[in-house]
């Protein structure tokens, strides 16, 4: 059976998202490998996720796509970035979360901090989806890139507990 | 030369506006030029605008990052980021990634007054004995230094621009008042720096 971070890598590839920036996780750890072991994708880890959103940001506009990994507390730190920069200048940076604080969280600060991305994502009027599905994987990344890219706007897709199994006690 | 061992209480307080003039001068190529928010961008667009430049309204300290990711989209072009103190301190970590990641056809010029000008001139920590081309070198950047007057600057430039980097100057400033403002209107400028680049016709 294909896993989640198959499909995630192919449908990355297959939207020509060549440039992989990231704060590790330990759920995305599986797509972080797959991705390294791909020598088609540019992939590396930076200090902070600002800084991987403004890499991105550069290279859409250098003409190379680009995606940012990163777990739901390095979500809380991009507003200001995505708010100033992704948004106004129409730059389609995309961004991939692995979500936690729900589901079997353990830990009461991500639990709170999970609670305000979705509202964040909604103030800012930002397209975002939860993948839960293995079945729904590729359509959902696969159509977000596309509108992204289409619209010029940034997106995120959320890795539910649901698709990944999160990271529990 | 690029390793010269120059501290930041030798370097020369010099011009923004006319060390900015200097490296745009030199710029024949196509070169990109990425502008921190500030008077480091504000003098970057009084220096005559240039479709290969682009120029931030926010994001600060993401300089250097944008930069970073226009130069490896397009390796064969030369990338600066025009930075100030208060920003990279900011962004402290984005010169450890640059290091790592050896990306070749990018300069960083940091612009260090010492203060948060544009706020009303409160000290930043360099103002106050941080010396960035010593962070710089630390965090992996072997080719930092800090331009001790104007030939110097022009020399790091012909350097930065002939050989492969990543390079990181720093230059004192003074306290000049920039000599313009940079247009509002982001679409636009972003619009304008892709066709610059080439990405769009």
């Amino acid at each position: 059976m294909t896993t989640w971070w198959e499909i995630v890598r192919d449908v990355l590839k297959r939207n020509e998202v060549k440039l992989v920036t990231y704060v590790p996780d330990n759920v995305l750890n599986p797509l972080i490998k797959a991705i390294h072991a791909d020598s088609y994708f540019n992939a590396f880890v930076t200090a902070r996720e600002e800084e991987a959103l403004g890499i991105v940001a550069g290279a859409w506009m250098g003409g190379m796509r680009g995606i940012v990994l990163m777990q739901t507390s390095g979500f809380a730190t991009l507003p200001n970035a995505i708010a100033s920069l992704a948004l106004p200048y129409q730059i389609p940076v995309l961004m991939m979360v692995s979500e936690r604080g729900t589901l079997g969280e353990f830990n009461v600060g991500q639990a709170t901090v999970a609670r305000t991305m979705r509202p964040v994502l909604d103030a800012m009027g930002m397209e975002h989806h939860t993948m839960t599905r293995l079945d729904e994987a590729d359509f959902i990344l696969d159509r977000t890139i596309r509108q992204a890219v289409t619209t010029q706007q940034p997106a995120c897709l959320i890795l539910s507990p649901l698709l990944t199994g999160g990271k529990a006690p | 030369m690029i390793n010269a061992a120059t501290t930041r209480d030798q370097a020369k307080v010099m011009g923004r506006f006319d060390i900015t003039k200097r490296l745009v001068a030199k710029l024949q190529h196509d070169e990109a030029v990425i502008g921190g928010i500030g008077h480091t961008n504000w003098d970057l667009w009084a220096s005559g605008r240039r479709p290969q430049n682009f120029y931030m309204l926010g994001s600060m300290g993401l300089a250097v990052p944008i930069a970073m990711g226009v130069a490896l989209a397009q390796p064969d072009r030369k990338v600066f980021a025009l930075e100030g103190d208060g920003s990279i301190l900011m962004q402290l970590g984005s010169l450890a990634t640059v290091a790592h990641q050896k990306v070749r056809n990018l300069a960083i010029v940091i612009m260090d007054n010492g203060i948060y000008q544009i706020t009303g001139g409160q000290p930043t920590a360099t103002g106050l004995g941080t010396d960035v081309v010593a962070i710089a070198r630390g965090a992996g950047l072997a080719q930092a230094a800090w331009a001790t007057d104007e030939a110097h600057f022009e020399a790091l430039m012909d350097q930065a621009l002939a050989e492969p980097g990543p390079f990181l100057v720093g230059v004192r400033t003074d306290e000049q008042k920039p000599f313009g403002q940079t247009e509002r209107d982001p679409p636009q400028l972003r619009d304008r720096f892709m066709r610059g680049l080439g990405v769009k016709t």
